[in-house]
């Protein structure tokens, strides 16, 4: 085996040096220079040694005083020639502490290159895609490029596949399911000379074509239905993917998707929809652990849509330069900061509720809501003035207490105000402890008054600081008396408030137990007050000052807004926390009812994580992350698109995420009809035509056939960047069509199909894998969107910390739905997913990489969901009349099935049969676990046969492959 | 070169690694295609640019993660200055600058709670709180100043695990097992069992195979249901009947093979007949019901036993010292390692004793957690020992992070029983290593008289991953994968790791 690796390295570099084409830059030269040289001689200007650059060609071929790193047409004057090959290990490039050598050819090529006059250009997908002349337009294009490719290697275009398998390809790459096998029967009678056409537009007709091709961007957009990192509390996301489904389904263009995903809130008169769209960059993770840094992990979720969006469109990696200008690629440290300055204005902040959200009503939800939002401000400002009048009665006997000096422990500002009441700004801390200083007449002291001041203000309506929960915990209070110059705790007894929230009665304030306290929930938006007596009068002869502590320590930011103290001299028994007349209590008692009803309408109603800019005056300021870390600050960084890689686009001044969305879709840009033509042809064919899907950077690996890809991508941007349109050029082109099966001279030439000298013959995905399981038992539920489903999975595999989320398993139809519809937790996916190759979530994921294990055998042999698949084929093969057997293996199988391979599965069922004869207690708990009845004209241990050989029949490799 | 012929030719090394399985034998083929120095391309590129093996020091690893972070403090931090200064106001040095997770304002001296004596040979200083693990610390190298860059737990584990705080990276165990493969082809080459009731804070993800194929991903292995996910044959399906389903299986699937001459086929053969083995590989290894009754009671062991804690919402208050789950972890640990399993990771979730409540408080559940543990950590080693496995197995104990030497004052400012606590305390902090390579009986590194600061030998999370990695023969400045643009290491791509040279023996 070793010999024959070695002959083939040194067949194929024989074959190189006999080529006599003119060495080309992009292609032969820029990758060895890449990934030899730029580490040190590249854009990075942190690494670079001995100031120079090769990456620039200016500075490259400049005489720099230690002499002429690349003399054009002149190899042996070059320096770089001369160190490439210099024996001595102190001058040799690249050095060996590099552990980076240049074998011969790569130094032959270097060589050539610069004999033949160092001629320079760009990294090959950094030019302009060429469509390349005298190419037929569609299908036909397709054709005729790869015919060309493959003669000039000695090879051919295979013959078409069958009918049958050419129907079953087509169903599962455009839908994801299979056809039926009658669907098949008409195809493959038809005469239509136009069938295949037709057939693929009905495929792509069917709202199964979005559900299927949406599993794809979803991938992408790292979807998934909780919020990730420690707890992973669940999130709703779905309604985002329902609205992808359908826009995939209209065969919304991707310049209008791009601008709809990453920017939809910035159009003008921007739709719900295109607000929706927006969520594709929400799917960020939050982290919801105790004692993080919101801001650490905001920062890590903007960085994150900077990447996604990079990789998703322009096929290029910036993790690195989040620390570090790239050492490969044109993107410095700058450049990077600069797209996360454009993506940094949103308001979203790692926040638990995920703020800003999307309310997603039907209309007359909406005009519902409209009404009763005019008569709830309407009540309110009724309300105000009632409540104004009654505190002027309330107030007989207190006199209100005027702040000297003010304490926030977590820097808030607190402030006096004319009427006596303070008001808290600024810092807002999750916990606080205010401490107030209050001056004090001469007189008698009975009791205390504190009143929590409701109304709008700070974008806050209610009593507390937290815009979400405008509720406030009163931990504790604990009140001191200045006496000759000491303070003097006062004991305070009695204590009670207008209203108590469940559980935090105002008892809990004075009880010297911090975890307890007074809250006001429900109630947190209209004012409220306690009064705290005195456990013993006192008398005042002089002025003096009382300190009050009011610890507030739930957290979440449940502190007081506005507030103020009163005092009164007694006696105290009879004094009421708040007087409320008839009217107010009248209106009050209204205004709950309408913002009940408020709330239902919107309780039910699914709330989506989007993206909303921040106000034009609350724009953040963006510097570099020295080294990639939010805490160390460098130079401040204005948003900007990428200097080397706007390709002329100009965004003007300061470009927002709609420029940017503009931009990845301008006519100039190479990148991105390339990424997406590349991804599209990989979802086909099984892998693309540059492998490196995810990096079409200098590091990343070259197109097969770079002809193919320019005309895919000039193809796809001008026929108006429709995927229906494409899909259909792709899959009517003979190449497609191709059969799959290899003959072993084609296996040596070509083992990996990778010159498509074939048809794709690859295992199919996790979610077709399921759908098609479901598909051919008679399972399946085509039921559409909507919140995500629970099929069975293994118990006890959810645990999350602090978590209390419980996978509950499906019954009924929502146990059978497609797999685009299962729950996916993103510490936890459901392990089919993750067996067959599906992600978390966590971070974009541009493609799968397929696996073959053990895992997955044992999944669809024994995973009760692949049970119950086997029952319902074993229901569906036993009601048939005759060659059950047979049909069972072309429903699965789709296409006529072989004497061999009908005899093979009879002879099991015959075998096993017996045991099950022989053992009638296994026959029944076969039965139970593939949760089907037998029919009445078979005995239990026939009908368990058929159960077994429905099992081999869905672990047949042809039935996991698309071929 | 034409690139289209370079890809035939990655193409006949990948199809070589896949018929070659998940064993050495792949591992072989690697290494082999290196030295003939067939160029790499594409995904699995990497696999090409593995450096040469150094010597390896040992060939297993058991790696023992108390997730939440047990305070070094009460277990193996003797400080009496802490005695002295308790319930006193910290220094304001220790706080200026610092980011804390909970605590605020200024936090109080806290006192270690448990009394110390020196052990063994080498003096050091053990808690009683680890009487077992105080018998073999002559075996141990003790690294007192431990420093990680994270304060929170998920982000702390990752960090530890992964080389990276951010999510998408291999953890030790996948790298170890890309690099080396596994020595028994019926089992998983990395597995991973759990106790405590909880997944650890930062989840699967923990021991995920991040961009290495998904092969090299841990296998959690469960103390309850099926030990492997869907190992077990359904009910009504004996072992008879899945072989005939098997043998049609294989003979319907090589006509399709003859038909279609799709490699890949060949290759799903095959692991349909290793996941038949599996089915009886794993359950054997699993079962602690055969081993002898003395083995059971040195760990303090039980066989079969499902603790209710493993399925509460919060197992928290069912904790308890003789619960045997992290016992039987441990002896199954031993057990995969003696068939060849290469990376065993347990993680025991409940060792974040903030005082919050006396669930999770020092006095109150520290005792408890280490009387559940320490026992069986001694065993493991004595028995790894006693089977001559200890020299070719490296033992790490530690947790994410250390503890703060400051009561945690967030909830309760006064000193009150069931409520003591500590806060996350990146700075300083301790870990054990143990068997295969180490030098025992050394303590590695000291801190200052609070144990906020190593004075001597500050040891990073870079040079502990460094360091296992070269015990293991791998490089750790060459061992790397080439992905979305970068030589990806676990050490991260600056060159600050370094090997302990000194804690080798």
């Amino acid at each position: 085996m070793r010999l024959a690796v070695w002959i083939l390295v040194l067949w194929v570099v024989c074959s190189w040096v006999s080529a006599d084409q003119p060495v080309r830059f992009g292609r032969d030269v820029l990758p060895i220079l890449s990934a030899n040289c730029f580490s040190c001689h590249g854009p990075d200007e942190s690494e670079r040694k001995a100031g120079l650059r090769l990456d620039l060609e200016s500075e490259a071929k400049r005489v720099h005083a230690t002499g002429h790193p690349i003399a054009a047409g002149d190899a042996a004057a070059s320096l770089v020639v001369q160190r490439i090959n210099s024996g001595d290990p102190d001058l040799v490039m690249p050095p060996p502490d590099s552990h980076r050598t240049l074998t011969a050819e790569q130094k032959a090529i270097l060589q050539r290159w610069i004999a033949e006059g160092a001629v320079w250009g760009r990294h090959w997908s950094f030019e302009p895609p060429m469509a390349g002349a005298g190419i037929p337009a569609g299908s036909a294009g397709i054709d005729w490029l790869v015919e060309r490719f493959l003669s000039e290697r000695g090879l051919a275009l295979r013959e078409p596949a069958d009918r049958y398998t050419l129907i079953r390809r087509l169903s599962l790459d455009l839908t994801g399911l299979p056809p039926t096998m009658s669907e098949a029967e008409a195809f493959v009678s038809s005469d239509d000379p136009r069938a295949v056409e037709r057939l693929v537009d009905t495929l792509l007709a069917r709202e199964e074509f979005g559900e299927h091709w949406a599993r794809m961007w979803l991938d992408l957009a790292r979807y998934a239905d909780t919020k990730g990192y420690e707890k992973d509390l669940g999130r709703t996301m779905w309604p985002w993917r329902d609205w992808l489904v359908k826009a995939l389904n209209e065969d919304l263009p991707l310049d209008l998707l791009t601008e709809h995903l990453l920017a939809g809130d910035l159009l003008p008169h921007a739709t719900d929809e295109q607000r929706l769209a927006t969520a594709f960059h929400r799917n960020t993770m939050s982290n919801d652990e105790g004692g993080t840094d919101d801001e650490e992990f905001r920062s890590i979720a903007v960085k994150d849509r900077v990447d996604t969006t990079l990789q998703v469109w322009m096929g290029l990696t910036a993790g690195c330069a989040k620390c570090h200008s790239h050492k490969y690629d044109p993107l410095s440290i700058t450049d990077y900061y600069g797209l996360y300055a454009i993506f940094n204005q949103t308001q979203d902040a790692d926040r638990f509720d995920d703020a800003p959200t999307l309310e997603l009503l039907n209309e007359s939800q909406r005009v519902r809501r409209m009404a009763l939002q005019g008569r709830q401000s309407e009540l309110r400002s009724r309300l105000e003035e009632s409540r104004e009048s009654d505190a002027a009665g309330d107030d007989q006997g207190w006199r209100t207490l005027m702040l000297q000096r003010a304490e926030s422990q977590g820097g808030a500002k607190l402030q006096s105000q004319a009427d006596g009441s303070i008001v808290v700004s600024g810092s807002r801390p999750a916990e606080d402890v205010y401490t107030l200083t209050l001056g004090l007449e001469r007189g008698s002291l009975a009791a205390l008054r504190l009143q929590a001041v409701a109304g709008a203000g700070a974008g806050v309506e209610g009593v507390g600081r937290n815009p979400a929960d405008p509720n406030f915990v009163l931990s504790e209070l604990e009140v001191e008396l200045l006496v000759g110059g000491q303070w003097q705790r006062l004991e305070l007894v009695r204590p009670r408030a207008d209203f108590e929230q469940v559980n935090w009665p105002i008892t809990g304030a004075l009880d010297g137990d911090f975890k307890t306290g007074w809250a006001v929930s429900p109630r947190q938006r209209e004012p409220h007050a306690a009064v705290f007596e005195l456990s013993e009068p006192l008398q005042l002869s002089e002025p003096s000052e009382l300190r009050l502590v009011m610890r507030q320590n739930y957290g979440n930011s449940l502190t007081f807004r506005r507030f103020r103290w009163s005092v009164h001299g007694g006696p105290a028994a009879g004094l009421q926390p708040l007087q409320s007349s008839e009217k107010t209590r009248g209106l009050q008692a209204e205004l709950t009812a309408v913002e009940q009803e408020l709330s239902g309408l919107v309780s039910g109603v699914a709330r989506v994580p989007v993206l909303q800019a921040l106000a034009a005056d609350r724009q953040r300021e963006t510097r570099v992350h020295r080294r990639g870390n939010f805490l160390d600050p460098g130079d401040q960084v204005s948003p900007a698109l990428p200097g080397e890689l706007r390709f002329g686009f100009e965004a003007g001044e300061s470009p927002t995420r709609l420029d940017a969305a503009r931009w990845l879709m301008s006519a100039q840009n190479p990148l991105t009809p390339r990424v997406w033509a590349n991804r599209i042809w990989a979802r086909l064919w099984g892998q693309g035509l540059v492998e490196t899907e995810e990096d079409f950077g200098a590091l990343g690996a070259l197109p097969v056939n770079p002809e193919l890809l320019d005309f895919l991508a000039v193809q796809y941007r001008q026929d108006g960047w429709s995927l229906k349109r494409l899909l259909k050029v792709l899959v009517l082109s003979r190449v497609y069509a191709q059969s799959s099966d290899v003959t072993a001279q084609l296996q040596q030439q070509d083992p990996r199909n990778v010159l498509v000298s074939r048809g794709a013959r690859y295992r199919l995905s996790a979610e077709v894998l399921r759908d098609q399981m479901l598909s051919v038992s008679g399972r399946l539920s085509l039921k559409r969107g909507g919140p995500p489903v629970m099929p069975p999975q293994p118990d006890g595999l959810w645990r999350s910390t602090y978590n209390g989320q419980k996978w509950v398993n499906a019954e009924g139809e929502d146990r059978y739905r497609r797999g685009l519809y299962t729950y996916l937790k993103r510490t936890t996916p459901h392990p089919m997913g993750t067996t067959f190759d599906g992600g978390s979530g966590e971070v974009c994921q541009i493609r799968r990489i397929r696996t073959n294990t053990p895992l997955q055998a044992l999944v669809v042999l024994n995973d009760p969901a692949s049970l119950e698949c086997a029952g319902g084929l074993a229901k569906w093969m036993s009601e048939q009349s005759e060659r059950r057997v047979e049909r069972g293996l072309q429903r699965a199988l789709i296409r006529p099935v072989l004497p061999s391979e009908v005899a093979a599965l009879e002879r099991l069922q015959r075998d096993v049969q017996q045991v099950f004869a022989e053992h009638p207690e296994q026959s029944v708990a076969l039965l139970s676990g593939a949760r089907v009845e037998r029919p009445e004209s078979l005995s239990e241990s026939e009908f368990a046969g058929f159960i077994v050989v429905a099992s081999t029949i869905l672990n047949l490799d042809e039935f996991l492959s698309r071929r | 070169m034409d690139p289209a012929i370079e890809w035939g030719l990655s193409g006949t090394r990948r199809h070589l690694l896949r018929t070659a399985g998940l064993g050495i034998g792949a591992m072989a083929v690697q290494s082999l295609l290196a030295r003939d120095g067939v160029l790499p391309r594409g995904a699995d590129a990497a696999v090409t640019a593995r450096p040469a093996l150094l010597a390896p020091r040992a060939k297993h690893v058991i790696y023992l993660h108390m997730a939440g972070s047990p305070s070094q403090l009460e277990l193996y931090e003797h400080k009496p200055e802490l005695q002295r200064l308790h319930l006193q106001d910290c220094p304001e040095s220790f706080l200026t600058g610092k980011r804390f997770a909970f605590i605020r304002g200024v936090p109080k001296i806290l006192a270690g709670q448990f009394s110390f004596r020196q052990h063994g040979e080498s003096g050091q200083w053990i808690s009683e709180l680890l009487p077992h693990f105080a018998g073999v610390v002559d075996r141990a190298c003790v690294i007192r100043t431990m420093q990680t860059e994270q304060f929170n737990h998920a982000p702390s584990q990752l960090f530890l695990h992964t080389g990276s705080a951010r999510l998408g990276n291999p953890s030790l165990g996948s790298w170890a097992t890309w690099g080396l493969g596994s020595l028994n082809e019926n089992l998983p080459g990395f597995v991973v069992l759990l106790s405590g009731g909880k997944t650890p804070d930062a989840g699967k993800s923990l021991w995920g195979s991040g961009f290495l194929p998904s092969v090299y991903q841990g296998v959690n292995c469960r103390a309850s249901g099926d030990p492997v996910l869907y190992l077990s044959d359904p009910a009504g399906i004996d072992r008879t009947t899945r072989r005939r389903m098997l043998d049609t299986l294989a003979e319907l699937n090589a006509a399709e093979f003859s038909r279609s001459g799709d490699p890949e086929t060949q290759t799903r053969i095959s692991q349909y007949e290793l996941a038949y083995r599996m089915q009886t590989a794993v359950p054997e290894v699993m079962n602690l019901a055969g081993e002898p009754r003395h083995i059971l009671e040195m760990y303090g062991a039980q066989a079969g036993y499902v603790s209710p804690a493993e399925s509460a919402d919060d197992p928290r208050v069912l904790y308890r010292g003789d619960d045997p789950t992290f016992a039987n972890n441990c002896l199954l640990a031993r057990r995969l390692v003696e068939n060849g399993v290469r990376f065993v990771q347990l993680y025991d979730w409940g060792w974040d004793h903030h005082g919050s409540s006396p669930g999770e408080s020092i006095d109150e559940t520290l005792p408890i957690k280490c009387q559940a543990s320490d026992r069986a950590i001694a065993a493991l080693i004595r028995d790894l020992e006693q089977r001559g496995l200890l020299d070719e197995t490296l033992i790490v104990w530690g947790g994410e992070f250390g503890r703060t030497p400051m009561m945690q004052n967030n909830v309760r400012t006064d000193f009150q029983k069931g409520f003591v606590g500590r806060d996350h305390h990146p700075y300083a902090f301790t870990m054990w290593l143990a068997g295969g390579g180490i030098r025992g009986g050394l303590a590695w590194g000291a801190t200052d008289e609070f144990g906020y600061y190593p004075v001597e030998h500050p040891t990073t999370i870079r040079d502990l991953q460094a360091t296992i990695l070269h015990i293991l023969g791998l490089d750790p400045q060459r061992f790397s994968y080439f992905y979305q643009g970068l030589q990806n290491r676990l050490i991260g791509p600056t060159d600050e790791a370094r090997v302990l040279d000194g804690l080798l023996a």
